[in-house]
C-alpha cells in the first residue's frame, strides 16, 4: 500500500513513545523494538482499518498493547516476575535495558502486575487520559483508575520510600554497587 | 470507582512522593522518547511504502 504523506508521518511521530511504552513493557531494549516493528508492521497491514481523525498514537499504542499481551501469554517465564529474579537481572546488567540511572526503578516496575504496570506507564507517562487507557487496555475507565493507584501504591512499597530524600543518585548509585557484588 | 482507598498509608504516601515517583516515570520514559526514530523504522516504512507504490493503489 502507498502510504498517505500525513499517516507515515503520523506512525512515525508515534515511533519515540512506542518504544517507550514496549521498553516499559517488557524491559529489554532489542525485544521491545522487535515489538515495535511489528506493531507496524500489523498496522500497515490493517491500515484501512484505522478511522482518519482519530489518534494515531492511540490506535498503535492499542495494537501493540495486544500484541505484548498474546506474545505474553506465550512467554509468560520471561516477565511474570514471582521472584524478583528479572527485577535483579535489570540492576545487574543495566546496560541490556536502558540507562544505568533509571535501573532501580525499571526494576521495581517490573515487579508490578502487568495490568498495574501498562496502566501507571500509559496515564502517568506516555500521557493519555484515563479514558484513552481504558479503551486501549479494552476495560472501564474505573478499572484503570484504580490500576493506577494500586501500582503507585505497590511502587512506593516496593522502592520503600520512607521520605522524599529516598530517592535521587546516591540510592540508585548504592543500588548499582549492590548489583555488581553480587 | 472508589477502589477500597487503601487508607492511611495512601495518605502517608503523601503528595511529595508520588510527585517524586512521577518524575522518576516520567523521566525513565521520555530518556527512550528523545531518542528519536532509530533508523530502522524510518527505513521499514519507506520500504513498505516503496513496495506499495508498485502496485496498482
Amino acid at each position: 500500500m502507498a502510504l498517505d504523506e500525513s499517516v507515515r508521518q503520523a506512525v512515525l511521530s508515534a515511533v519515540p513513545s512506542l518504544r517507550a511504552f514496549a521498553i516499559s513493557l517488557c524491559g529489554n531494549v532489542d525485544r521491545a523494538d522487535d515489538l515495535v516493528q511489528e506493531t507496524l508492521l500489523r498496522a500497515l497491514a490493517n491500515i484501512n482499518s484505522f478511522q482518519p481523525g482519530t489518534n494515531m498514537s492511540a490506535w498503535l499504542f492499542t495494537i501493540l498493547r495486544n500484541h505484548f499481551r498474546s506474545e505474553y501469554r506465550k512467554r509468560r517465564r520471561e516477565v511474570e516476575d514471582g521472584d524478583g529474579s528479572y527485577a535483579e537481572s535489570l540492576k545487574s546488567h543495566p546496560e541490556q535495558h536502558g540507562r544505568v540511572e533509571f535501573a532501580e526503578f525499571r526494576a521495581a516496575l517490573a515487579k508490578l502486575p502487568s495490568d498495574q504496570r501498562e496502566a501507571l506507564i500509559l496515564v502517568g507517562a506516555s500521557g493519555f487520559s484515563y479514558e484513552e487507557a481504558a479503551n486501549i487496555c479494552g476495560c472501564a475507565v474505573g478499572t484503570i483508575k484504580s490500576r493506577v493507584n494500586r501500582a503507585r501504591t505497590r511502587l512506593a512499597e516496593i522502592m520503600s520510600i520512607d521520605s522524599v530524600d529516598d530517592f535521587g543518585p546516591d540510592r540508585t548509585t548504592r543500588a548499582v554497587l549492590a548489583g555488581n557484588d553480587r | 470507582m472508589d477502589v477500597a482507598a487503601p487508607p492511611k498509608r495512601t495518605a502517608k504516601l503523601g503528595r511529595d512522593i508520588q510527585a517524586k515517583l512521577g518524575q522518576q516515570l516520567r523521566a525513565m520514559y521520555d530518556d527512550v522518547v528523545n531518542q528519536g526514530v532509530p533508523d530502522r523504522f524510518a527505513e521499514l516504512l519507506t520500504r513498505l511504502d516503496e513496495h506499495g507504490e508498485k502496485e496498482p493503489k
